[in-house]
């Protein structure tokens, strides 16, 4: 049993994004005594590393830490969560805001227990985005199984449908309600701290690695999907084209980053995410011969140097310094081959495999979307922190490119940040 | 607490479907217990029913319905004793009917029949009805004294941004800088990598600001000359010892004694007083950890800014490069030096080099390492200096020869503008050697980018060396603590004082100590500084958990602390020992000392206590030893083919959500176990699985985090703790005439559903074929 007494502060921050750069921010200023409402686009909070499968280096599962922010959440009062929720306008200055938000509806209300009746009536299947679309799912689902909050969410897909009905009526808890509309709110806030994140970058993009155009090829988030044991294979890593075990992986790095066409900037996590992903691979085929394509690795730090050198010493593991040009697909066995410039040779390295991994970057959600405050933004929509005027401050990926340890270095300090300015207010 | 029970079933989400009800209510009224059912407890109705009867009276109030996880702010009920028997997860969902039938009509009518998920129900309410006789209310712990003042060690450029972040959070802040002038390292730089976008320039050195600004401000007092020579004391209340440094004083901390020095010459080891004896000896002119420093400054938690000093490259395996024979061969930090007094010279002959070389990595074509301790920051820094060159010399050239180009995330920016230079060659090369050649050098590399062999002439050659932790060979911090003066090194970070924790990169072994900077990994001043301010954080938020009584990251908010019932303490350590948090001290004797915040209510200490002394309001050896006493042990005198009982102690963190969302997805398991989720399976006392066997039991199962070096378990040593003990149990076991078998350890990561049934069937299926415990029944 776990409570507190008095809170020693006063005044509200607004925290933008639910990832876990969003839902550090939040709790650790909550845990000071600071009142905060964490404000979620999606249904469950969780963010990218929701999809993850492990983090590198320690090769641990993110739902681990996510379950620890989940119960000090749980555990602590002053932190308001809202899904499905969006900021549509922020008005005010540096200590007085009024943030107006949106509150999509989740046709689902506080009476749900997560009793799965609604999915097993429902028949209608859907693409499912946390998936990226490698299986479907319900009509009405939870978002996945370590979901918080653990409660189903019905697509708008499914409204007006024969299939609401049906999940309405399997439903004992009277739980669903289809004629949830989309509300506002407004919330007075002192600060607001932008925890938007990241996409990863849209692999289509990128005319030569034939994403879109092949089967076999497909993105490392995907990977992360696959190698899930909550994932669309349960955890197996196969071939889209057959389902097949492969035989061989090529993992393409820098896909789009470091490139000026696409984001001329390093995402940071590409480099340790595919060597994470070989030992995925190693983990489940033994003899898999692995082939890395790479510029430069970036493994910088003691403990991530460390990681690199155990990749190393799998001989089935093969480092290419070269940046991949081209892939060609064989339209008989679908298999891919890679092609390759050595950079230091010269020559061109080709490279025949079953699977392609393209090592995609990261790209900041306010790239393609545009926030409703007044932010500056750097040329690839990165928001800069403007610390002399205070009050609104980015935290992790929305505001640089950055692995999980540095994010939640950065989105703690942005606690700090927000504090400040209530704190002089 | 005058305790006022109830007992309140739920019969939604498939309890009341699966399991008899009303049997359930009797066995909670044959104790005697006001008991209510209801169709769906976390519906308004349910909840209003709950409300009415806390309205009249009722304080300690049994819940049989959902997990503990779920419904946690409907079923909060402040100033109530609650518990959650988890039905749902734990029996229906767990255990469903299609393959754990319910006894037919005809069946109930033979006595020799039994519903195993009826049972277990059963006990599970037993369970949560024995363990709310046995635990209270926790009371927020009050400090004696407390201060919101924050210590800051290390005035460089990440103690410096800590110390204005918390000040202008309206925090007051000491900085002790070892020097005689605040800066660090920075001082000696003549220019430094860019810190905001667009991240293309070199720009002047931003600690001549950052000194004016502490200077400037009224909140921070700032320490020159000055070392800690001791941390004493708890968050909220640390007494610090400042001297000079170099200067022995008589609060300078005492060490722990060596391994080596803990024995006599025969190697065996020493008794208490002999021990203490040693330790006095060995520790002479220096007062002991519990004597205050009357004359110490209070703080309320502390930030270890300690920084960096250059990595010795004479170290390394790198005689190749010339390093220390040939003069003109520097490291970068020497180079930094010389750029910092003017145009570029040789340290040989004062000449100007117009062509220097920048080597990152050691290892010639063996190794594509960079040098130890270098990070993304050497890569960063060679490219810096290579500017230098150019920046002095209109006809100056620069080589940086490197294996990989570390210039992650936005840092790319810097690397592309240097690419631009006509004067900077930047390739990826094997370099072979570094030899003299007349009164220059020649750089020797393979298989680089610009050639297959590659012969450079050069002024200068530079080596890319490592930021050495401050806190690598020196403790710094000196906490008065038992279990010693450093952070506690588990050989995992080589150094530093990191947190393992991917998600918390701030958690450390020491409450209310938050490393930042170079004393946590090599970094750029932009990540310095944005590290400094998130450590800053952790610090006002451990000042205001104290002040609160309340514990801090994992088990936050939590106003439970360890008591002791110190009459019956034998002084075995143990505690001290164990705990992951050096949270107790011990005197002379060897009684433990508790600190209760510097403590995280992990409970190693009560499952270490031999005695079993140590307990949590909540959460005590009595409170899980009744729990264990109250499941039903069913022998041949019940049934003609008793079910085995199996106990399962699991882990709250990461075991009990896995079997949660096993649950969810309706994965089984066998229905003769019951668990009992656990703080941390370092909080298991051995005496529970003696309990359980004695009762006839007939096996105990501990379900974890796993440990290792990538441990997961949120106390660090819980997991691996309990493993030494269940190690030893073994023994005790043999004695009883008991296989050893009988008790196991499981590891188990969160997202590890899908095997955790496995792992119990497993287990039972071992057990069954061991046959049923020959005390059952007794």
């Amino acid at each position: 049993m776990t409570s507190e007494n008095t809170a020693p502060a006063s005044g509200s921050i607004v925290v933008v994004g639910g990832g876990i750069s969003g839902l550090t921010t939040a709790i650790e200023a909550a845990e000071v005594g600071y009142e905060v409402y964490l404000v979620e686009k999606n249904p469950y909070l969780g963010g990218r590393v929701a999809q993850l499968n492990q983090y590198f280096p320690k090769l641990c599962p993110p739902s681990c830490g996510l379950e620890i922010n989940f119960r000090r959440i749980k555990d602590n009062p002053r932190i308001k969560v809202l899904t499905l929720a969006q900021v549509e306008k922020v008005d005010g200055e540096p200590g007085s805001y009024n943030v107006t938000i949106q509150l999509n509806p989740r046709y689902v209300n506080e009476k749900c227990t997560c009793c799965g009746d609604c999915a097993a009536a429902c028949e209608t299947e859907i693409s499912d985005p946390f998936n990226f679309g490698m299986c479907t799912k319900k009509g009405a689902h939870l978002p996945f199984e370590m979901a918080f909050p653990a409660r189903y969410v019905l697509s708008p897909q499914i409204i007006g449908t024969e299939d609401a009905q049906k999940a309405k009526a399997a439903c004992k808890y009277d739980a669903i309600d289809l004629e949830m509309q989309a509300k506002s709110m407004t919330v007075q806030a002192g600060a607001i701290v932008w925890a938007t994140g990241w996409e990863p970058y849209d692999a289509a993009k990128i005319d030569n690695l034939g994403f879109g155009q092949y089967d076999n090829i497909i993105t490392n988030m995907m990977m992360e999907r696959l190698a899930a044991p909550n994932g669309p294979t349960k955890g197996k890593i196969v071939r889209p084209s057959d389902d097949k075990p492969p035989e061989s992986i090529a993992f393409v790095q820098c896909a789009g980053s470091r490139d000026e066409n696409h984001l001329p900037y390093c995402s940071y996590i590409c480099c340790m995410a595919s060597l994470k992903q070989a030992t995925y691979v190693r983990e489940r085929y033994p003899d898999a011969n692995i082939y890395i394509f790479y510029i430069d690795l970036r493994t910088p730090g003691d403990r991530y140097e460390k990681f690199y050198k155990m990749i190393k010493e799998d001989e089935k593991v093969f480092f290419v310094k070269g940046k991949v040009a081209e892939v060609m697909e064989d339209p008989a066995t679908k298999q891919v081959t890679v092609v390759a410039e050595n950079a230091v040779t010269g020559e061109k390295t080709k490279q025949t495999v079953d699977l392609v991994v393209l090592a995609t970057g990261m790209q900041p959600t306010a790239a393609n979307v545009t926030l409703p405050a007044d932010l500056k933004y750097n040329a690839d929509g990165f928001i800069l922190n403007d610390y002399e005027k205070g009050g609104m401050f980015a935290a992790g990926c929305a505001n640089k490119p950055a692995d999980v340890v540095s994010s939640n270095q950065n989105a703690t300090g942005m606690a700090l940040k927000a504090i400040q300015t209530l704190a002089r207010k | 607490m005058d305790k006022k029970y109830g007992v309140y079933i739920c019969e939604g989400c498939g309890i009341g479907d699966s399991l008899d009800v009303a049997a359930l209510k009797n066995v909670a009224e044959e104790e005697g217990l006001t008991t209510k059912t209801h169709p769906i407890l976390c519906g308004a109705e349910g909840v209003d029913l709950l409300k009415k009867e806390i309205e009249g009276g009722v304080n300690t109030l049994v819940l049989c319905a959902c997990s503990r996880r779920v419904n946690f702010d409907t079923f909060r009920f402040d100033g109530c004793i609650v518990d959650r028997v988890s039905l749902r997860e734990g029996v229906v969902w767990s255990h469903p009917r299609d393959q754990f039938p319910a006894l037919t009509e005809e069946e109930k009518q033979d006595e020799d029949n039994f519903d195993r998920v009826q049972m277990m129900a059963e006990d599970y309410l037993k369970m949560g009805m024995a363990r709310v006789e046995k635990v209270d209310l926790p009371e927020a712990y009050q400090m004696e004294q407390f201060t919101n003042k924050i210590l800051v060690i290390g005035g460089g450029i990440t103690g410096m941004s800590a110390a204005l972040d918390a000040s202008k959070a309206g925090y007051p802040v000491t900085v002790v800088e070892r020097e005689d002038a605040l800066g660090g390292a920075a001082l000696n730089w003549r220019s430094q990598l860019p810190v905001a976008d667009p991240y293309e320039q070199l720009i002047p050195p931003v600690i001549n600001e950052k000194i004016k600004a502490v200077q400037a401000d009224s909140n921070i007092t700032v320490k020159t000359g000055t070392v800690v020579a001791r941390i004493a004391g708890q968050p909220g209340e640390f007494t610090v010892t400042f001297k000079k440094p170099g200067e022995k004083i008589k609060f300078d901390v005492p060490y722990p004694l060596p391994e080596e020095m803990k024995v006599d010459e025969a190697g065996k080891e020493l008794d208490v007083e002999a021990l203490h004896k040693k330790y006095l000896e060995y520790n002479e002119g220096r007062k002991d950890i519990l004597t205050l420093d009357p004359e110490g400054e209070l703080f309320g938690a502390v930030v270890l800014a300690a920084g960096w000093r250059p990595a010795d490259v004479t170290k390394e395996d790198c005689a190749h490069l010339g390093y220390g024979e040939i003069p003109d061969v520097v490291t970068n930090a020497e180079f930094e030096a010389i750029a910092k007094k003017g145009k570029i010279v040789r340290p040989s002959d004062g000449k100007e080099a117009k062509s220097v070389v920048f080597i990152q990595s050691p290892g010639k074509d063996e190794d594509d390492s960079d040098f130890s301790y270098a990070g993304a920051v050497t890569s960063l820094v060679s490219l810096k200096q290579a500017k230098y060159v150019r920046d002095d010399y209109e006809d100056g050239k620069a080589f940086v020869f490197y294996q990989h180009m570390r210039t992650p995330g936005l840092n790319e920016n810097f690397y592309k503008s240097i690419q631009q230079d006509p004067g900077i060659f930047l390739t990826k090369g094997n370099v072979m050697s570094v030899s003299k050649n007349g009164g220059g050098l020649i750089v020797d590399a393979s298989n680089t980018l610009l050639g297959e062999k590659l012969k450079v002439k050069a002024d200068m050659v530079v080596l890319a060396a490592g930021m050495v932790p401050a806190t690598k060979d020196d403790p710094v911090v000196n906490l008065a603590y038992r279990q010693g003066p450093a952070f506690r090194d588990i050989g995992l970070f080589n150094g530093y004082c990191d947190s393992n924790f991917i998600c918390f990169p701030y958690e450390t072994q020491r409450t209310g100590i938050y490393a930042a900077g170079a004393v946590r990994r090599s970094m750029t001043t932009e990540e310095a500084m944005e590290d400094a301010t998130g450590a800053a954080l952790k610090a006002i938020q451990c000042i205001e958990s104290s002040n609160r009584g309340v514990s801090v990251h994992p088990r936050s908010g939590d106003m439970t602390f360890p008591d002791f019932f110190f009459q019956r303490c034998t002084q075995c350590k143990r505690c001290t020992e164990e705990c992951p948090f050096g949270a107790l001290d011990d005197d002379e004797k060897g009684t433990p000392k508790p600190n209760p915040t510097r403590c995280r209510r992990c409970g190693t200490c009560m499952g270490a206590c031999p005695e079993r002394i140590i307990g949590f309001a909540d959460y005590n050896i009595d409170s899980i030893g009744s729990m264990v006493k109250s499941i039903g042990v069913p022998s041949e005198d019940d049934y003609s083919e008793p079910p085995m009982r199996v106990l399962g102690l699991v882990c709250e963190n990461d075991a009990l959500p896995t079997l949660d969302i096993a649950a969810l997805n309706r994965l089984s398991y066998s229905a003769d176990v019951r668990l009992i989720p656990v703080r941390c399976l370092g909080s298991v006392n051995v005496i529970w699985i003696k309990d359980a066997l004695s009762q006839g039991m007939d096996g105990v199962f501990l379900l974890g985090c796993k440990h290792g070096d990538d441990y997961q378990c949120h106390f660090v040593k819980g997991s691996e703790l309990a493993g030494i003990r269940m190690k030893k149990i073994g023994d005790a076991l043999t004695s009883l005439a008991l296989e050893v078998e009988r008790v196991a350890q499981f590891e188990i990561a969160i997202d590890e559903y899908d095997k955790v049934p496995q792992i119990i069937n497993d287990f039972v299926e071992s057990i069954e074929a061991l046959g049923p415990n020959p005390f059952k029944g007794f």
